[in-house]
């Protein structure tokens, strides 16, 4: 992590520059209050475990070696105490348990599509209200379940790697794609559902 | 499951197609793997499709930002950081890690 935009701003903070402090605030606020809002049920909640990671940041800046990006430890101190703040029903599904991409009673004996995807991409491009695109999307997300919304979340939305998503939430690499296929699976089914054959 | 599929010399057929997209678009099939998946894609529109379709969603995941959720409160912070400066010396050291 060589290039870690971050380094230079945490130094300062080490060295008790309020400043520093604040621009990191500012660069990182609204994807940790996003990512938190996955969480728990309110964004008074959200901004209640943003502050709390803040103040663990600046507890623990001294522990911080720099193995990680900082982006990437902010973000784990965050899910962290996200996970313990979470009010919210745990919908775990064990990544070893099977759960098909696509629902198998659309394929035939020979595992060829019966029932072929219906198509809404080009339809998404030019008629689709983008609010109610991005409406459906958003609640499809939160019905994912709790470990495919995390990897989905930081993947796709907030724009981490997959070796940043894995130091994030401690899983590895293999169970980081599992999760990922599961959770854009599903998203894609939900816009299909919503929007296919239109 | 993926592998042993991949290492078959059997046609990959569509709902095994549909499992290996994610590897694919990951860039962690092996070059045998994506030569495979291709030349599936070539003869199959459905799932030629289904792979558009993919690659849509994760592009409008990519579009989702957060208009709805109040900007940062700059003095809460200024706040948070003065009185954890006042503090400091009081309290035990977190460990988290990095």
């Amino acid at each position: 992590m060589d290039q870690d935009p971050d380094a230079e701003l945490l130094g300062r903070l080490r060295a008790g520059d309020e400043q520093a402090f604040v621009m990191l605030v500012r660069r990182h606020h609204d994807a940790m209050l996003r990512l938190a809002c996955g969480y728990v049920p309110s964004v008074a909640v959200a901004e209640e475990v943003v502050q709390d990671t803040w103040l663990g940041v600046l507890r623990g800046i001294g522990g911080f070696e720099g193995r990680s990006s900082v982006r990437t430890w902010l973000f784990r101190i965050l899910v962290n105490r996200a996970r313990t703040t979470g009010a919210r029903e745990r919908r775990s599904v064990a990544v070893g348990d099977p759960e098909p991409a696509v629902d198998p009673s659309r394929f035939d004996d020979t595992g060829h599509w019966a029932a072929p995807p219906e198509r809404w991409v080009e339809e998404a491009d030019a008629r689709l209200d983008a609010a109610k695109l991005a409406g459906r999307l958003r609640s499809a997300i939160d019905e994912l379940p709790d470990r495919q919304r995390e990897v989905v979340t930081l993947r796709d939305i907030e724009g981490l790697s997959s070796e940043e998503v894995c130091s994030v939430l401690e899983i590895s690499e293999g169970n980081q794609r599992v999760l990922l296929h599961r959770g854009r699976s599903r998203l894609r089914q939900s816009l299909e559902t919503e929007f296919g054959g239109t | 499951m993926l592998e042993k599929l991949l290492r078959s010399r059997r046609e990959i057929v569509c709902q095994q197609a549909v499992e290996l997209v994610t590897d694919y678009l990951e860039g962690t099939l092996s070059r045998a793997g994506r030569r495979r998946f291709e030349s599936h894609l070539a003869g199959c529109p459905h799932c030629t499709e289904y792979l558009a379709q993919m690659r849509a969603t994760i592009e409008l995941t990519g579009t989702l930002t957060a208009d709805d959720l109040p900007g940062p409160v700059q003095d809460e912070f200024i706040d948070l950081y003065r009185r954890w400066r006042a503090d400091q010396g009081e309290e035990p050291q977190d460990d988290s890690r990095g």
